[in-house]
């Protein structure tokens, strides 16, 4: 994919290296209101995208998200292989480039939240990855000349607002109002991975 | 083997899923193909879609699939591996709303009479103890 195909492979990089470095985080956050397999669920898929980053970067977009999404769904293991894997597999459904303005990557982040939507049977305020994913997606459909400040800042809040929903969907759902007060590990996953590609493109800038 | 409806077992434990199917075998018989699956991708607790879709292959007749699953993760990766199969096998494969062992016993018990598939998922899914 030419530049995309360099840019994409940036991102694999990124995103591999800060799924990696926050595997113990990450695990820690789900034993305390999941099953504690988080973070190496998340880092054996992310570690599989590494290995296949050349192959990746040489395809088009959307036969590239479709071969990465379907190497999370293989490798990934617990319900967050199936959601992230389909969420990337809906990114590339209907581009064959990379998303050339806010508006276009809030059209792609919203076809991956239908998939995880589906996927889930779920929606915001159940204290999953949606409630990060939503509210980026939806601050980069309704406003222009937004910046990746801002897009860090509404990941950042979105996040931390997790800590106050009790969880309905998931393993933390068995808690019910205990969930209260934690953050959600896929949210966090999710904010990790927004702001890893933001570093991305703050270099790239 | 007269044709019967087959069950596969979804457990994020390899020894749960196993056991389950041991269960079946003894109180139902052999007449009905039961797979056991469990386990995540390297081996450890948790579900894979991988395993899943080669024990669906593994399965699979016409007269259909009922899956029995434990958490979570094992219905959102069975519907995955569902949706990986062929267009005109997926209609024949549901996943059964019932605790795991004994929704599998029921259903066994069900497709051994060769009922038809929604008849077994229902057994699974009346059974209450």
């Amino acid at each position: 994919m030419g530049n995309d195909g360099e840019l994409f492979g940036q991102i694999i990089a990124a995103t591999a290296e800060v799924i990696e470095g926050h595997k113990d985080y990450l695990t820690k956050l789900d034993q305390t209101i999941g099953d504690g397999d988080h973070g190496i669920n998340m880092s054996r898929g992310f570690s599989a995208l590494l290995e296949k980053k050349d192959e990746l970067s040489a395809l088009n977009f959307d036969e590239a998200c479709k071969k990465a999404g379907m190497a999370l769904v293989m490798t990934v293991g617990g319900a967050s292989g199936p959601l992230f894997g389909s969420a990337l597999m809906a990114f590339g459904k209907t581009r064959s480039i990379m998303p050339r303005s806010s508006a276009d990557l809030a059209a792609m982040l919203q076809d991956g939240i239908d998939a995880i939507k589906s996927r889930g049977k779920s929606d915001v305020g159940a204290k999953t990855m949606l409630d990060v994913l939503v509210p980026v997606a939806n601050l980069l459909r309704d406003y222009l000349n937004i910046g990746v400040a801002d897009v860090r800042q509404a990941t950042d809040a979105a996040l931390e607002a997790t800590k106050a929903i009790e969880a309905t969907k998931g393993r933390a759902a068995f808690l019910g109002k205990r969930s209260i007060g934690h953050i959600d590990p896929g949210a966090q996953t999710v904010s990790l991975l927004i702001n890893s590609v933001a570093d991305v493109l703050e270099k790239k800038q | 083997m007269t044709d019967t409806v087959s069950i596969v077992i979804v457990s994020h434990s390899k020894l749960v899923a196993e056991g389950t199917r041991e269960m079946v075998r003894q109180m139902v018989g052999d007449e009905v193909k039961v797979i056991a699956c469990g386990g995540d991708p390297a081996g450890g607790l948790g579900t894979n879609v991988g395993d899943i879709l080669k024990a669906l292959i593994e399965a699979y007749t016409p007269k259909g699939i009922a899956i029995c699953v434990d958490l979570g993760g094992a219905e959102t990766n069975s519907e995955m591996a569902i949706e990986m199969m062929g267009q005109a096998q997926q209609k024949n494969i549901v996943i059964c709303d019932a605790a795991i062992v004994e929704g599998a016993i029921m259903a066994a018990t069900e497709a051994s009479s060769g009922a038809s598939l929604e008849e077994v998922k229902q057994a699974a899914e009346d059974y209450h103890s």
